[in-house]
């Protein structure tokens, strides 16, 4: 029996405006508790929230970059709910009429497959504050500098159908929304955050089967596995002859299962209505043209144009466009290059990501940037130095130690092309290995490695490979 | 011993202007006042005197200097305790502020501030603004200075009572579906509601946000127009506040009145509830105005028997939302040691909130539970445009509109306490004006059996001055509104 | 409507607001009698009828995205029932 998994995915994004959404207080991460909870997301008694101007802007632009309907006007309604961290009983949230209608995204998958995934729609609302659940004698603390802070929640369609079409869907988000520099796509501080609803059908059949939401997916990892340990579980029950209860689940990634969520218990009746503090929200051609002029390039446009500019695979253009950081770091480094793209892009994807990937490290802290890797690309192309010397001084200038040509000097790395050297180092090789010079040329062809290694082992690697080899040629000749 | 108190406000201001008197003299009047007669009325929550001389010196200070000297600079008044004062308790008649100090001041409270006027005290008021008697708090009741034994009229009974007792030279009001008219009409004073927007709403506690508004209490139109000069203004803070340009409220208080359209909605006069003494006074006033130059046309309002249903499903639904934020867990009342989180928030809900607002949280819940939101809250906002759509057509016949402002005089305490219907009829005349947020007004126009008649004044969106102006040349001919209480004469 | 018992349950525990068994009658009744007076609105003739939300129709104010508040945490908490650490407590939540 085949099963289909079916996926929809609700994306919260934290719009990174200075302020909240409607309050004057800050939206930085990391203060001491409570420290940027004003009256107004404190929900005290008698006060009344105005619309943040620029997370109305970043809600546009996301519409514009997905193809979606701009709202004309747009109402803002209350979801009722108590809650510690929900200050005033209620959040503040778009219901029937969102900001950002249908729109869709294509996202690419590692085959180099295109999937078209639609969006349902994205609308503004307010962050809850958060509930701390060490132990204060017995009771949980809550923090509230969180309250009121501006989301965009992105409603897809139930589309996919895999846990690696989710990863694949929720990157394109996430490089969308960075692209468009609304947010700050930090998973680990919770700007970028995802929920998961998920059923399973059988092969063929037209209709969907209950789905689950599974709340609590903090990072691109987890949501691979919870989604795929919830198909898992999900078929388990009904092959048991069981059924699925569609009700809202948390992530455990410690323990690698979802579990019910007991405060959820009961069925949510969140008494939906317009909310009459604020009046709606009205989106005239002119500001959307204005959102529209400023929109830069995005992901899909870039992605073509590195494939057509600079003569990369869908794949190559995919990873090198997968950031903003990294595609501008990639265009630095081809200018610098003197348009090697290739040279460059292997450089990008290989060695320095390697490095990055191993210390942790985000694009924007990289010591080797992109002047540097442009110049060690031109060192290599005019031959100053060979690719495996290039490695070399490319850990040398990560490990701090200055442009390449300065490594190259300071440290003697230029290639050697001068022929009396190599020949010099070619003879005292055959002198100090008769016993593999008589194996050699006694037919045994394999040896000339050997021989090749032995000569850029005297010269500390620096001898140019080619004269090597044609001068080794020459002089192994019986 | 100076009689403050026999004058309006007007005189008060102009004789602290000429420097005839002091503000500290004039607060420490009232302050006496308070102290000596409030005891009857139970009409201030808290008093302040100590912030209120210090306030009263810097206003003598400040007309000493002759700088930023406003028009009401120096005179006192009493504010009704659902707008947050800094440092001061903000009861709003519940238990469930009891204690509670607001941290800010409300823009109202402010805008006060910065004219130089004197913080009196709080007045008492029904419980989060829910009631027409003064019954709901959790304070007590008011007291009627014209009978003790009878209502003040609510929401805003403390203040309506506080004036017509001249225990203060006017007061702030607001009003929902007639808390400042009704009371006003039961003490014999002038309120007036203003449209909605006119006044910010920022720091007052929210009853029913898309209805509550504002405004002031006083022994004349010409006190309620110098005040609303203060009150009203576009509040950034406040997203439901319009944006106009500043007007003066008394710039037309001396035009005659004659080519004045007055309608008189024949719905007001037919019904069965109308006590006939309030019916002939209100046609005598009519008459009065005819005889000051305007004219009277019939005009119908077929849809204002729906007011009240309408009414008491928007307003519960949006006090049900409003009232969430009271969940003992930032501020406010909470209970005594809970065994869990749904436990502290039932308890402290249950416990800190009376009866009437239990109520419309529960009706108001009800209403847009899912299943009936349909049925009531859309029904109510379908019905809310019929009767907006009856007053615009109305007002293509007239320029202002008459009628009673209460169907009935002041009721006794306790008469209407077990049939919370009966209650919400009282204000009958008046809830159609928040849902359509039109401003109105009630003055004083007589007297059945010895308590006060009221008149209502119902005008177009933003024409206060218009209103104000018929209410002033109205008070010129007649002493209806000048009248005292003997107790407190 | 006349409201059950079970309704009034309901609609109270939606509302987060404890009554007592002895107070279920009472406020069973009275809400039946409000809700019956409030369905007189059902005679109005409301097809296509606009529902109206707020007295006006214009657009909502908004504002520039500048910081405006400062940190009041001690004021704040100065009336809040229970802080420590400069966190509300409340009874343990559970997830």
């Amino acid at each position: 029996m085949s099963w289909e998994p079916v996926i929809g995915l609700e994306i919260h994004a934290q719009l990174q405006t200075k302020s909240k959404i409607f309050s004057g207080a800050s939206t930085a991460f990391g203060s001491e508790p409570n420290t940027q909870a004003c009256i107004i997301d404190l929900g005290m008694p008698g006060v009344l929230p105005v619309l943040n101007r620029e997370a109305v802007r970043m809600a546009i632009a996301f519409g514009l970059a997905i193809g979606a309907p701009v709202a004309p006007r747009s109402i803002f309604a209350r979801k009722n709910y108590f809650y510690p961290d929900l200050p005033k009983g209620y959040q503040i949230s778009q219901y029937e009429t969102p900001i950002v209608g249908k729109g869709s995204v294509r996202i690419l998958m590692d085959d180099g497959a295109v999937r078209e995934i639609g969006v349902t729609r994205a609308h503004l609302e307010e962050d809850a504050g958060k509930s701390l659940h060490e132990d204060f004698h017995g009771m949980s603390g809550i923090d509230l500098n969180r309250a009121g802070t501006p989301l965009l929640e992105i409603v897809s369609e139930p589309d996919m159908r895999s846990a690696k079409e989710a990863v694949a869907y929720m990157k394109t988000i996430h490089a969308l929304v960075r692209y468009l520099g609304i947010c700050d796509g930090n998973m680990q501080e919770g700007s970028f955050r995802c929920d998961a609803n998920v059923s399973v059908r059988r092969g063929g059949d037209p209709k969907f089967g209950t789905r689950c939401e599974i709340k609590n997916i903090n990072s691109f990892r987890f949501v691979e596995r919870a989604i795929n340990h919830e198909i898992e579980r999900q078929i388990e029950v009904i092959e048991g002859g069981g059924k699925i209860d569609q009700e809202t689940r948390l992530y455990d990634p410690d323990r690698n299962e979802t579990r019910t969520m007991r405060s959820k218990e009961e069925a949510n009746d969140y008494r939906y209505f317009p909310d009459p503090d604020l009046l709606p929200v009205v989106v005239d051609d002119a500001f959307v043209a204005a959102v529209r002029d400023s929109l830069p390039e995005l992901p899909e446009a870039k992605r073509e144009r590195f494939m057509a500019h600079y003569a990369l695979s869908a794949y190559d253009a995919g990873v090198l466009t997968a950031s903003r950081e990294l595609a501008d770091y990639y265009e630095s480094t081809v200018a610098a290059a003197n348009g090697e793209s290739k040279f460059a892009a292997n450089w990008v994807m290989g060695d320095l990501a390697a490095f990055l990937n191993k210390e942790g490290r985000e694009i924007a802290d990289s010591p080797v940037t992109p002047a540097m890797l442009g110049s060690l690309v031109n060192r290599i192309v005019d031959k100053t130095i060979s690719g495996t010397i290039a490695k070399k001084v490319f850990e040398l200038m990560w490990n701090g130690e200055g442009d390449p040509d300065a490594v190259i000097a300071r440290h003697g790395l230029k290639q050697v092309t001068d022929t009396g050297a190599i020949e010099k180092a070619i003879a005292e090789v055959m002198a100090e290995n008769p016993q593999q010079l008589g194996q050699y040329r006694s037919g045994k062809d394999k040896l000339f490695g050997f021989f090749v290694g032995q000569v850029m082992k005297k010269t500390q690697g620096k001898a140019s490979p080619e004269q090597v080899n044609a001068l080794l040629k020459d002089k192994l000749a019986p | 011993m100076s009689k403050f108190h026999t004058m309006t406000a007007a005189h008060v201001a102009a004789g602290l202007r000429k420097r005839e008197f002091s503000s500290l003299e004039v607060t420490r009047s009232f302050l006496d006042r308070i102290a000596s007669l409030d005891g009857h009325l139970n009409s201030f929550i808290t008093v302040t005197p100590e912030s209120a001389l210090a306030a009263a010196k810097a206003a003598d200070a400040r007309i000493a200097g002759g700088e930023a000297v406003t028009a009401l600079t120096g005179v006192p008044y009493a504010h009704k305790d659902i707008f947050c004062t800094k440092g001061v308790r903000t009861s709003c008649g519940s238990r469930m502020l009891e204690n509670f100090i607001a941290p800010y001041d409300a823009t109202v409270t402010r805008r006060f501030q910065d004219a130089g006027m004197v913080m009196l005290g709080k007045t008492n008021m029904d419980e989060f603004a829910m009631g027409s008697s003064n019954e709901t708090s959790c304070f007590g009741p008011v007291r009627n200075p014209w009978d003790l034994q009878r209502v003040p009229g609510g929401s805003s009974g403390g203040s309506a009572a506080a004036v017509a007792a001249r225990i203060a030279p006017f007061a702030t009001g607001t009003d929902t579906g007639g808390s400042i008219r009704q009371p006003a009409a039961l003490c014999g004073i002038t309120g007036i509601k203003p449209t909605y927007g006119a006044v910010s709403r920022f720091g007052m506690i929210a009853f029913a946000s898309s209805l509550d508004q504002g405004g002031p209490m006083a022994v004349t139109a010409e006190d309620a127009a110098l005040v609303l000069n203060v009150m009203a203004g576009s509040d950034p803070r406040d997203s439901t506040s319009v944006e106009r340009d500043k007007e003066d409220y008394t710039r037309v208080l001396g035009d005659p009145l004659r080519g004045l359209r007055v309608g008189m909605p024949k719905e007001f006069f037919g019904s069965d509830g109308l006590d006939p003494k309030v019916g002939d006074a209100v046609h005598a006033a009519a008459a009065e105005l005819v005889r000051l130059g305007a004219s009277l046309v019939e005009v119908s309002l077929p849809n204002s028997e729906l007011s009240i249903p309408a009414y008491y499903v928007v307003a519960p639904a949006e006090c049900s939302s409003n009232l969430s934020r009271f969940d003992g867990v930032r501020f406010g009342y909470r209970c005594k040691d809970p065994k869990d989180l749904m436990d502290l928030f039932c308890r402290s809900r249950g416990e800190g909130f009376g009866a009437e607002v239990k109520r419309r949280i529960m009706i108001g819940t009800y209403a847009l539970s899912a299943g009936y939101y349909d049925a009531y809250y859309l029904q109510a906002l379908k019905v809310r445009r019929l009767i907006r759509n009856d007053f615009d057509a109305a007002f293509t016949r007239c320029d202002v509109i008459l009628g009673p402002t209460s169907p009935t005089t002041a009721f006794r305490i306790g008469e209407k306490t077990d049939d919370p219907v009966t209650m919400y009829l009282s204000d009958i005349y008046t809830i159609a004006v928040n849902l359509a947020g039109l401003p109105g007004m009630s003055i004083p126009c007589g007297f059945a059996d010895g308590l006060p008649i009221g008149l209502q004044i119902i005008g177009r969106h933003f024409d206060e001055a218009r209103m104000l102006n018929v209410a002033h040349q109205y008070q010129q001919a007649t002493d209806w509104h000048a009248r005292l209480p003997a107790q407190f004469a | 409507m006349s409201l059950s018992r079970q309704d009034v349950e309901k609609i109270a525990h939606l509302a987060r607001l404890q009554i007592t068994e002895e107070q279920i009658p009472g406020f069973a009744a009275q809400l039946s009698n409000i809700l019956a007076f409030v369905e007189q609105m059902n005679s109005a003739r409301t097809a296509g009828v606009e529902p109206m939300a707020h007295p006006f129709d214009t657009p909502t104010r908004m504002r520039d995205d500048v910081v405006t508040e400062i940190n009041e945490r001690e004021v704040m908490q100065s009336i809040a029932p229970a802080v420590e650490a400069g966190l509300y407590l409340v009874p343990k939540v559970i997830e």
